[in-house]
């Protein structure tokens, strides 16, 4: 091949750098090898194996005996409610934040792409999508805490307690605003260039076949647009599902969705009595997770062959 | 004329709309900051910060920012001196194996944090047991995390930069392996490895997860310990590591308007 | 290159009808300061192929997209059949418009992509089927019906895109450069089949392009544009022959420039005496074409020279040659003579019309 043979050319022609051609190349193929080793150990170490001990751990007790009775908890009502209110939540606030992002990208159509609007609202949807965790958590407690900025405003302004029935911002409800709010920013950046990738060329031959703006989206830009929308929301179903600092940050305590449930199993709660707890739910979640993204990966197959 | 895009109107509705959903948190956050004790607005929150009294109370969040941002270090270097070499490896001589690798580099976003603690327990155990329990060795479970997001900046590089082309034409004149990587292919993709540390130092500092159930202090660990006592101070360096966030990423942002303009 | 289907099995053949008179009247055109079109006028017969020529930024494509109705102009009338239709939108003006390039549907297959323009005007589904699969079996595509646009190549896109525009029959057909993304054999061998379909369907067609060999070969009549104004509306031949400025000449077919001396419609160059195309006085820039000009003896010779170079062009070649007054001139002569570099030569010239431009 090329390299090969322009080495091997370089080492004819200036003898001093290196022995003979055939030595240095299956030297240097070997060696090769050997530089993906590190890398290699270093996934295996720390992304392999604990990736197998965590959802391994499920069918193991205490003491290393192989058992069922950790899996069939997860059929458990209270595990059940659990997953339940994860995929709830996640879908609720994927399908939220998939339509309100959808709509900033719509707004952001045809405007110049180094124009100072669409720029900004780059930076800010990447410094938005980046603001999880619990700094999130902080903000909205700081907006709608109990002694929240909103909270005291409407309080004083309009008579309104926003937590006459209850103390919502921290369990589930209390997560939707949240969530939406790092959400948004994802289907933005992911979905963004699904929008742009729908050619001028389409609109101006709609019109010239005798088609409205209206029949446009209808029976082009929807269908087209299709497969990107539905990958990006299968992301931030995903996303939703994994997330786990912001719930730990507002509920301190309880564990009403599945990775505080695993929160629970960690730190020796022992959850319905067992302990290897934490291990069946790391398996529950890494399989509606592997599948959401599998599916993703598909979708966005067919997305990208419509966006060249 | 603009063809497919929306008018004006709905242009304005939009963005006022979910701009105002995305600015009054923020807002509030920083009213919520200034809120003096005798209820009116005051700065004396912030100048809490400095204020050596309190400073008690704070310590915490000073002793996990330092530790977050030496973990940070040790990512950009597990970045730099690991991932890096690897994927100019991957792509100069194996590249039947990029799909494979993409892969794997990919997983850590199918692999949700909270799942990986799970089975890091274990592993950090043993890890203490060899090289004591100091809160830098996190950075080795960091550096999967920001793996994807990495990854995606260094590629971009090597796809613009032909990296093959350039070896071939450093080989030719007759430079030796190491000078063609350091000399030649690191230099041309020295964008992305900006970028690629700079997202790395972003990912580290908002790392809660893998901190909170491994018991390590680190910045925002240590947020939520203070929150408890001293609500306001978790709230000012919210908005302080956003405003850090935003500088990173116009940084970002001008090296790569820098260098496509160098390229044009 | 298929033959077109028989009359009686297809009903766009068999619906062939008129044509439509197409009409430009005084189209001004800006962008902010840039002034795109000035005035343009141009009066296209029922069933006539004409052509936008001209460079890049002449505004060709400015002044199709404003038949359109894509864009709308500042000043001046467009007219459909005699029917003024500035102020009707793109999509009532029924007209069928090919593009560059993808502008099919990405989702649809073949015949859902063809019978779009139907569809739209509420044409049933199986009867726009049919007539779709007639349109296909125009351009020879009718075994791709089931196929998606991205299992063709370009050429069989333009081809769906061109079924697509025909297949409503409208009343002009409009072709925005719809070979240039294409490989040359391919760009070849569809403009031929789409002036067929032309001819045989009546259609009036406006179609541009900076490609002025295409031009010549499928146009009835070629507008020459240069900055935003027709420098000459002619027939293919009458353009070649009888350039009207210096532009055209230039544009359409080589030509050298060499300098000669004007008196009313003749021109004298190398001490030749020639006619002109249009009167001029005194000092003229002339130009040549390589065919009308060979190498002979030194005794008929009028100018004589030196070759810089020869290119071989499969059954002629070109041959650039210096002449004793330092300018650069090609001719164009016999294959068989291989001339080389720095070769003593004599140039002859035949006495036709010349087209010359005041210097």
């Amino acid at each position: 091949m090329t390299s090969d043979t322009l080495r091997a050319d370089a080492t004819a022609s200036a003898p001093a750098i290196a022995g003979p051609s055939r030595t240095v190349r299956r030297s240097g193929v070997s060696v090769a090898w050997l530089g993906l080793v590190p890398f290699a150990a270093y996934v295996l170490m720390f992304l392999a194996v604990p990736t197998i001990l965590a959802v391994g751990s499920g069918f193991f007790t205490d003491d290393g005996t192989f058992t069922w009775t950790n899996l069939t908890a997860l059929a458990d009502p209270v595990v059940l409610n659990t997953f339940a209110n994860s995929a709830g939540l996640s879908l609720l606030t994927a399908v939220v934040g998939a339509v309100a992002g959808a709509l900033v990208c719509y707004a952001l159509l045809g405007m110049n792409p180094q124009g100072t609007v669409r720029s900004s609202v780059d930076a800010a949807a990447g410094v938005l999508a980046q603001f999880g965790g619990v700094m999130l958590a902080f903000a909205f407690i700081a907006t709608v805490g109990a002694q929240g900025v909103m909270t005291l405003f409407l309080q004083d302004a309009f008579g309104l307690n926003i937590y006459e029935n209850g103390m919502w911002l921290y369990e589930v409800p209390g997560l939707i605003m949240p969530y939406v709010y790092f959400q948004v920013p994802l289907m933005v950046i992911t979905f963004m260039p699904a929008l742009a990738a729908l050619k001028p060329q389409w609109t101006e031959a709609n019109l010239t076949l005798g088609g409205t703006r209206a029949s446009f989206w209808l029976r082009i830009g929807l269908p087209v647009l299709a497969p990107s929308f539905l990958a990006s929301l299968l992301l931030l179903f995903a996303n939703a599902f994994s997330s786990y600092a912001t719930a730990a940050a507002l509920a301190s305590q309880g564990s009403q969705i599945v990775p505080l449930q695993i929160r629970a199993a960690l730190t020796s709660e022992t959850v319905l009595g067992r302990e290897n707890l934490a291990g069946a739910l790391a398996l529950g979640m890494i399989v509606v997770v592997g599948i959401v993204m599998a599916l993703y990966s598909l979708v966005q197959r067919r997305a990208a062959r419509w966006q060249s | 004329m603009n063809r497919h895009g929306p008018s004006r109107a709905t242009r304005w509705v939009i963005g006022i709309l979910i701009g105002a959903f995305f600015a009054i948190p923020l807002v509030s956050t920083l009213l919520y900051t200034l809120r003096g004790t005798d209820g009116g607005l005051s700065f004396e929150r912030w100048a809490a910060l400095f204020d050596p009294a309190a400073s008690a109370a704070m310590k915490p969040i000073w002793i996990g920012l330092g530790n977050s941002l030496v973990l940070a270090l040790i990512t950009v270097l597990i970045v730099l001196l690991l991932l890096a070499p690897t994927m100019i490896l991957v792509n100069l001589r194996f590249p039947k194996l990029k799909p494979f690798f993409e892969f794997t580099v990919l997983l850590p976003i199918s692999i949700p944090a909270i799942v990986l603690v799970v089975g890091l327990s274990p592993i950090y155990l043993q890890i203490g047991r060899t090289l004591g329990t100091g809160t830098w060795t996190l950075a080795f479970a960091y550096g999967i995390t920001v793996l994807p997001f990495a990854f995606r900046s260094i590629q971009a590089s090597i796809d613009a930069a032909d990296l093959k082309t350039l070896s071939e034409a450093a080989r030719s004149l007759g430079a030796s392996w190491p000078v063609v990587v350091v000399k030649v292919l690191a230099s041309n993709i020295r964008q992305g490895l900006l970028a690629a540390s700079l997202i790395s130092i972003a990912v580290v500092l908002g790392e809660f997860t893998i901190a909170s159930l491994l018991n390590r202090q680190v910045f925002q660990t240590a947020m939520v310990v203070v929150q408890k006592q001293d609500a306001y101070a978790p709230a000012i360096f919210t908005l302080l590591a956003l405003l850090f966030c935003f500088l990173l990423l116009l940084i970002i942002g001008r090296a790569a308007r820098g260098n496509r303009k160098a390229r044009s | 290159m298929t033959a077109l289907p028989a009359t009686a099995d297809n009903v766009l053949l068999a619906e062939a009808g008129e044509g439509t008179r197409v009409q430009f009247q005084g189209i001004e055109k800006s962008y902010g300061a840039n002034r795109v079109l000035h005035g343009v006028d141009l009066d296209i017969a029922p069933g006539e192929f004409v052509s936008l020529l001209g460079p890049s930024g002449c505004g060709k494509t400015t002044a199709l997209r404003v038949l359109a109705g894509l864009e709308s102009a500042d000043g001046g009338a467009v007219l459909l059949g005699g029917q003024d239709v500035s102020r009707i939108p793109t999509n009532k003006r029924d007209i069928g418009m090919v593009f560059q390039s993808y502008s099919l549907f990405p989702h649809l297959r073949v015949d859902d992509n063809t019978a779009f323009g139907l569809r739209r005007r509420g044409v049933g589904k199986t009867a726009a089927g049919r007539r779709a699969l007639d349109a296909l079996a125009l351009v020879g595509l009718e075994g791709f019906a089931d196929r998606f646009p991205h299992q063709l190549s370009g050429g069989q896109q333009q081809r769906v895109a061109l079924a697509r525009a025909l297949v409503t029959e409208p009343r002009v057909l409009l072709l925005d450069e719809p070979l240039s993304a294409l490989d040359a054999k391919v760009r070849v061998q569809l403009r031929d089949e789409i002036r067929r379909i032309q001819l045989r369907l009546g259609i009036t067609t406006v179609f541009v392009t900076h490609d002025q060999e295409e031009a010549l070969a499928v146009s009835d009549r070629i507008a020459v544009m240069d900055a935003g104004r027709i420098d000459q509306i002619d027939t293919p031949e009458e353009l070649y022959l009888r350039p009207a400025t210096a532009h055209v000449a230039a544009f359409v077919g080589l030509s050298s420039v060499v300098s000669g001396v004007a008196s009313g419609d003749r021109v004298t160059v190398w001490g030749r005496d020639l006619p002109t195309n249009a009167p001029a006085e005194g000092p003229v820039q002339v130009h040549l074409r390589p065919e009308n000009l060979r190498f002979s003896g030194e005794a008929d010779a009028a100018i004589g020279g030196v070759v810089e170079e020869s290119t071989f062009l499969g059954s002629i070649r070109r041959t650039l040659v210096k002449t004793d007054a330092g300018e650069l001139v090609r001719v164009q002569h016999d294959a068989r003579q291989h001339p080389v570099f720095g070769d003593r030569v004599h140039l002859a010239v035949e006495p036709v019309p010349v087209a010359v431009r005041e210097s």
